[in-house]
């Protein structure tokens, strides 16, 4: 489904908008923040139940999920920056979006200092999945709120913003539903992975112990 | 029950400040120099988008400083005391409220130190002075929460400023822009709508403080 969407991306004839050709852009850039967001509602739901039942699988998923989560948030940056410069004439222009998926990022990225600096294991996850969904929940009432308060947004997707989502031709939607499922299902497949790596270290090390 | 000790920690931390008076004094200084180096910075560039951007600034560099210490003040052993005789609600929501009056306190003392250096610039008092109340409602209770999150790990004072920023960033634009409606106008239009959200922040912050404080109480 992704190889389909990433190679017919390129050479699906697009329709004739004023951002012409990047609009292939879409099919790569949104998916990261679908697979993004995807990630990290993952790691806050096992936060939430790691703090239920203190097991300790439920922490290396939540784990994982900010990690992936945080790569597919720096590609979707990349991704978005190269269709900015391009179409607005600057890397990074001060926009509500833009500014909502960088404070992700940091809180995100703070997350794992935290974690960094706690040695004992089980309160590491325990404070950690306490800061987790304590910024969850305020990150969300950022990118909900934020538009709102700026008013406008230059950012494709909004209301009054007549590029993408809406105004999708049938033939670019037959590229970009399954881009979207794909790129979350490889998020998921990669953070399924992750975790049973780090499954099979800790198995390794209570067989050396 | 829960009232009772809340008012009686509260009680606590206000005597225990008023016998460490040099970690309070150290905060004041701290605001007022930090005040008055910006004013000699600015000199008269001050325009009313400034004025609105230091103020808020300054309140959040002198809030992270002021709470920071709320729960490695005291040595430990006398939590685990704490925490036989309190419930760890008791504990969270009276450090929330003393962190409250601190801010109250400090964000007063920055208006009025604001009033004398650079001019008023405030339309409209009662919406600014509510604002201010609110915004130190919910500073004092994110920063609470994170500055409980922060004692936990080591190399507790940078650590506390990584994780506030980001998440403390939705209350600060929304005071912002709130009380730049302050600012500018001498009536209350466009105010409904983010103060409806600051409340909304004030109180799912208090919840969930109220929620997970407790999963950070024991070891």
């Amino acid at each position: 489904m992704l190889l389909y969407a990433v190679i017919y991306g390129f050479i699906v004839p697009v329709p004739d908008t004023m951002i012409g050709e990047s609009l292939r852009n879409v099919f790569y850039h949104v998916g990261m923040w679908f697979g993004m967001t995807a990630m990290l509602t993952t790691s806050f739901i096992f936060s939430l139940r790691y703090l239920k039942g203190f097991s300790e699988k439920e922490d290396l998923v939540a784990l994982e999920g900010v990690n992936v989560g945080i790569l597919f948030g720096i590609l979707g940056l990349i991704t978005g920056m190269i269709w900015a410069k391009s179409t607005w004439g600057a890397f990074w222009v001060r926009d509500p979006k833009l500014d909502g998926a960088a404070v992700g990022l940091f809180i995100y990225l703070a997350y794992l200092i935290l974690r960094g600096s706690i040695d004992d294991r089980h309160k590491r996850a325990k404070v950690s999945a306490v800061y987790n969904i304590f910024a969850f929940v305020l990150w969300i009432v950022f990118v909900l709120v934020l538009p709102r308060l700026a008013g406008s947004t230059i950012h494709p997707g909004q209301d009054g913003v007549p590029i993408m989502a809406l105004d999708l031709s049938p033939i670019t939607r037959t590229v970009f539903y399954p881009a979207m499922a794909g790129w979350i299902l490889l998020g998921f497949w990669i953070l399924n992975l992750r975790v049973r790596i780090l499954k099979l270290h800790m198995k390794n090390e209570e067989l050396k112990m | 029950m829960l009232f009772t000790e809340v008012k009686a920690l509260i009680g606590k931390d206000v005597r225990l400040e008023l016998k460490q008076k040099y970690v309070l004094n150290g905060i004041l200084l701290y605001l007022l120099s930090t005040v008055f180096v910006t004013y000699l910075a600015f000199e008269d560039l001050v325009t009313t988008e400034t004025w609105n951007s230091l103020f808020w600034i300054i309140l959040l560099f002198v809030g992270v400083n002021g709470i920071s210490k709320s729960f490695v003040q005291e040595n430990p052993a006398r939590y685990i005391y704490y925490y036989t005789i309190a419930s760890p609600q008791a504990v969270v929501l009276s450090k929330i409220l003393y962190n409250l009056l601190l801010m109250a306190i400090l964000a007063s003392l920055s208006f009025g130190l604001f009033l004398i250096l650079m001019g008023n610039r405030v339309v409209n008092l009662e919406l600014f002075l509510l604002v201010l109340i609110l915004g130190s409602f919910g500073l004092s209770s994110i920063l609470t929460m994170v500055a409980a999150i922060a004692s936990r790990a080591s190399n507790n004072f940078s650590l506390m400023a990584v994780l506030s920023f980001p998440v403390i960033l939705p209350l600060l634009l929304t005071l912002m822009k709130l009380s730049r409606i302050a600012l500018t106008n001498a009536d209350w239009t466009g105010s409904q709508g983010p103060l409806t959200i600051l409340l909304t922040i004030n109180v799912a912050v208090v919840i969930l403080a109220y929620l997970l404080f407790p999963y950070l109480w024991r070891d």
